[in-house]
């Protein structure tokens, strides 16, 4: 179904990551009357995520963070195509290649790899009792006869914090931070190995933001699961990821250990960001990046973070700078990574 | 439960309120005409035949009792509420002297059986194929049905009707084309009048089916292509949900709720079409009763059946807006 | 332009619909080079089928099904541009004041809306035609269409006036002193153009419609061709059993070329205007 350019070169899945991503490329290509426009909003992605990681992606909004990792989740609707690269899970001895061989991927939906939308407090089916959503979803996985399957999941909500009476509610009942936590047990109950989260806090207000963190940290540490973890948030960021990826303009821009990227980011983007974070006794006026993020239907030549780049040389608008090993043992994409001095 | 209430109440609020304007409504056309219905009516009786003037006198006394046109317009308009209120709209003219109230008594049936069968067959399919084909967007066979189906909507009711008679009245003559059941039948529960009333039925349905089929399954497919984008179909799709369970609780559900709705707002629709198809097709229902009565000149007649036309659709609506809770929880408890 | 040229060269159904519409609009243009009068009757001999003389043969009447036509197209096209743009005129007012104001009035005026939208429109006509018998002429039946005819539409239109209302532009347009009617007039109604396009494609569809239901029962000026008047006389001259079925399959036919036309239109313009159509008809 989606058209996928095999690599030439095919490197063997190392047991230990659960999750190998290479060169993916995946573009919103819309053609209409006639006219061809592409956004590339995910551009040449690498990345390794491994067991009993927390994995998080950082970056502005509209950086493409969602549809990276709907393409890692293998979600991707039309108009969104992969055109290149690959995304490899390993569960265990159980190799699925989302795109190279795609009905792989549909047996290990929810029993290892469990995906929670942006915005997922609408992703309860809006006329029917959050009890069907569970039924549905999960029922098949647990191989468990009803009553046990249903005592299963009132303990599973009970120990994330939930009424297990939710299940008989209708989602307007709830409140949105209620149906995110629902969406949230929702997710782990078949206790998978590996779950995808993207932007799981950022409606709630800041309590019920620290409860849902809580609540994730909970269930990553019971079941040793990996996680993916995007919001634009920092300092969330700092408080839940084991590693760090920043992305701007469907690239990455920088990875690292979180606390390692903090400390000493390489990238400009990565200072900028971390920089502009609030800090207590601190109370100099952020200066704010001159300009807005690129279009990605038509992003700058060169390194695309160029025409707001503090750093930017001449060679910055000609060569798209590679990822490297940086000097922080993590990765980075720029023509004078570590000239940055820590904001 | 208080919600409910609530909701109950203000359906009810805008029912009496439709029927109120309605009634009024008919009641202004009624009255403000350039035509005076007593002497419309004595002079269309009196060109039958040369009645002497001392009974056209009486005649016309008795008709002017008859109609409410004695007093200001005020007391004319209360006394056509009581006479609606009471359902009595004088004797019919063209079926003199049978009271209006019973010619539309015995035509009333034959409508509402009509209209009811003809617009669930025609929402059901409409909706089921338009949802199979807004969800299975590339499948050839339902984009073949859509076509069809699309380009038979635009259509007016009476080239259908009339489509469907020189084909199966003339072309290949396996239905009748007129009646509600056979003459020479008693009516009763009789197998042998129920299928006379059932194949009497074919065409007319058929037309009405036809004629409202298409609208039901654009609405439809529209409303499944965008509901399948929204978060929770996606989301259920993603968990590897059966793809059988996704049609029904997933998309079709969530989709047929506006359709409902949607139900109420064209029965004023519906019910045109059926006094086009009933006058195609000389079905014995109210709509023929309209057009007869036009024809003939008969004034209570034409009156009676508006105004039961506009109560019966505001009614019918009503009941349908009531029983919607039913099937959305949202509003039931919201 | 540019958008007309496009929506003719990728978008089948405009393609159709403009076709179709061409052919109607060739006919409406033809009728006013009729060598006849077209009230006349008996001019020609009755009767006749279609021939190289009667491209569509001749009526009962001594008409000939050709010039009838086109002058029926023209008549009954007319009627329908009439109360299109008469019940355009009450949608667009109703539906951007309702917007534009919102909140309670906003509720009455839906209300009022909704309670006019669940009359039926038939019978109301109907009675409308009984009791004016005579002094029934087709302005005045258009108007009375024209005010049966507009409260789909003014919810459609209020629904995106409703989402102007807090734009930008909107409060802009407040706090430097416009008034109401021009905020409305010149920048909300450029917004809601391409809606009031496609209801008035529906709209014409079910003006026509109207007019044919009521002339094919007899209910307008008969003498007048229309394309239900056609049918009319075909039907009191028992046309179909009597075989002369040219007269009345050629005005049926054109009928539905018409409406398919109109259909095509407002299928295609619904999609170029609803992004989301757009996107799920490109599919996987
Ligand atoms: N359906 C779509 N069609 C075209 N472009 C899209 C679509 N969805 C998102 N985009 C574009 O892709 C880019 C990345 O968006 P997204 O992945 O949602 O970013 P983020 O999650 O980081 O905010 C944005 O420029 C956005 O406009
Ligand atoms: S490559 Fe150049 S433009 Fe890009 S971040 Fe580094 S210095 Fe700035
Ligand atoms: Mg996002």
């Amino acid at each position: 179904m989606h058209e996928v350019l095999s690599k030439a070169k095919k490197t063997a899945v190392t047991p230990k990551n659960v999750l190998t991503v290479e060169g993916l490329k995946a573009y919103y290509i819309n053609e209409h009357f006639g006219v061809r426009r592409e956004v590339r909003a995910v551009d040449d992605i690498s990345l390794t995520v491994q067991r009993n990681e927390v994995y998080g992606i950082a970056g502005e909004s509209s950086s493409g963070k969602s549809s990276l990792i709907k393409t890692l989740a293998g979600a991707i609707r039309p108009p969104m195509r992969v055109v290149d690269g690959s995304v490899k899970f390993d569960f265990g001895g159980q190799s699925i290649d989302v795109y190279g061989a795609p009905e792989q991927l549909k047996p290990a939906r929810w029993r290892h790899l469990s995906y929670i939308m942006q915005g997922s407090m609408n992703v309860l089916n809006p006329v029917r009792r959050v009890k069907h959503s569970f039924h549905d979803f999960a029922y098949r996985h647990m191989g468990l006869s009803g009553a046990a399957f249903w005592s299963k999941v009132r303990q599973h909500l009970e120990r994330l914090g939930l009424d297990p009476d939710v299940l008989e509610a209708f989602p307007h009942q709830l409140s949105g931070g209620m149906r995110q936590r629902i969406t949230i047990a929702l997710a782990t109950v078949c206790e998978p190995e590996f779950i995808i989260a993207d932007e799981p806090t950022t409606a709630l207000d800041v309590l019920v933001q620290q409860d849902v963190l809580g609540l994730i940290k909970d269930v990553q540490a019971r079941m040793q699961a990996s996680i993916i973890f995007v919001t634009h948030d920092m300092s969330v960021h700092a408080a839940i990821t084991d590693r760090l990826a920043i992305m701007y303009a469907g690239r990455l821009a920088e990875e690292g250990a979180t606390q390692a990227l903090f400390d000493n980011p390489q990238h400009p983007y990565t200072a900028h960001l971390i920089g502009s974070l609030p800090r207590i006794g601190d109370v100099r006026v952020r200066k704010s990046l001159p300009g807005k993020p690129p279009a990605l239907s038509d992003p700058p030549s060169g390194c695309r973070f160029h025409p707001r780049c503090p750093l930017a040389i001449e060679r910055c608008s000609r060569e798209v700078p590679l990822m490297q090993p940086s000097a922080t043992g993590g990765r980075v994409a720029c023509f004078r990574a570590g000239e940055v001095v820590a904001a | 439960m208080h919600g409910f209430l609530i909701y109950v109440l203000k359906r009810l609020g805008q029912f009496l309120f439709v029927v109120f304007t309605g009634v009024t409504l008919a009641f202004l056309i009624a009255h403000f005409s350039p035509v005076d219905p007593i002497e419309q009516t004595v002079s269309l009786l009196t060109s039958f035949g040369n009645t002497d003037p001392r009974s056209v006198e009486l005649l016309r006394e008795s008709l002017r009792e008859l109609y409410g046109t004695d007093g200001s317009l005020l007391e004319q308009y209360f006394t056509f509420w009581g006479r609606v209120l009471t359902g009595d709209f004088g004797p019919s003219l063209s079926a003199f002297p049978t009271p209006v109230s019973t010619v539309i008594g015995r035509a009333l049936p034959w409508t509402v059986g009509l209209l009811t069968l003809a617009t669930l067959l025609a929402w059901t399919i409409g909706n089921l194929f338009g949802a199979l084909a807004g969800y299975f967007r590339n499948n050839r066979f339902l984009k073949g049905v859509g076509v069809l189906v699309m380009s038979m909507q635009p259509i007016p009711t009476y080239i259908v009707g009339l489509t469907l008679i020189i084909v199966f009245g003339y072309l290949w003559p396996v239905l009748p084309i007129s009646g509600g059941a056979q003459l020479n039948l008693e009516p009763g529960f009789t197998w042998a009048y129920i299928s006379s009333v059932l194949v009497h039925g074919t065409l007319p349905a058929l037309t009405l089916v036809c004629v409202g089929l298409g609208g039901w399954f654009i609405s439809m497919r529209s409303l499944v292509s965008n509901i399948v984008t929204e978060d929770h179909v996606v989301y259920a799709e993603l968990a590897g949900v059966r793809g059988r369970t996704i049609f029904s609780q997933y998309v079709a559900r969530n989709a047929m709720l506006p359709q409902v709705t949607g139900l109420a707002l064209t029965l004023g629709h519906v019910f045109g079409g059926a006094v086009i198809v009933e006058f195609v097709f000389n079905y014995p229902g109210v709509g023929k009763l309209l057009i007869a009565g036009i024809y003939a000149g008969d004034y209570s007649l034409v009156l009676g059946v508006t105004t039961i036309a506009i109560i019966a659709v505001a009614a019918a609506m009503f009941l349908i807006d009531i029983l919607y809770p039913l099937i959305d929880p949202r509003v039931k408890l919201g | 332009m540019k958008v007309l040229i496009d929506l003719l060269r990728y978008n089948r159904e405009f393609l159709l619909g403009t076709i179709l519409i061409s052919i109607i609009l060739a006919l409406v243009a033809a009728s006013f080079f009729a060598p006849y009068d077209e009230l006349a009757t008996y001019v020609v001999i009755p009767d006749m089928p279609p021939s190289a003389e009667y491209w569509l043969g001749t009526t009962s009447r001594g008409q000939e099904v050709f010039w009838q036509l086109a002058a029926a197209m023209r008549n009954t096209l007319l009627f329908g541009v009439v109360v299109a743009l008469v019940s355009r005129v009450i949608a667009i007012a109703v539906g951007l004041v309702s917007g534009y104001l919102g909140g309670r009035v906003d509720q009455v005026i839906m209300a009022i809306n909704d309670t006019l939208n669940a009359l039926p429109n038939i019978p109301i006509l109907l009675l409308l035609v009984f009791v004016l018998r005579d002094q029934m002429s087709w302005p005045i039946l258009a108007v009375t269409a024209a005010l049966l005819g507009w409260q789909h539409d003014s919810r459609l239109i209020r629904s995106v006036a409703l989402s102007l209302r807090n734009r930008e532009f909107t409060r802009h347009a407040v706090f430097s002193g416009m008034r109401t009617g021009q905020i409305l007039w010149r920048e909300h109604l450029p917004y809601v153009m391409p809606i009031v396009f496609y209801t008035t494609m529906n709209n014409l569809i079910w003006a026509i419609g109207l007019e044919v239901t009521l002339s094919i029962l007899g209910f307008s000026d008969i003498n007048r061709p229309t394309i239900g008047g056609m049918i009319y006389w075909a039907n009191a001259h028992s046309a179909m059993v009597a075989g002369i079925w040219w007269w009345i399959v050629v005005p049926m036919a054109f009928v539905v070329i018409l409406f398919l036309g109109l259909f095509m239109l407002a299928m295609s313009v619904n999609e170029y205007i609803d992004p989301r159509s757009r996107l799920a008809r490109m599919g996987a």
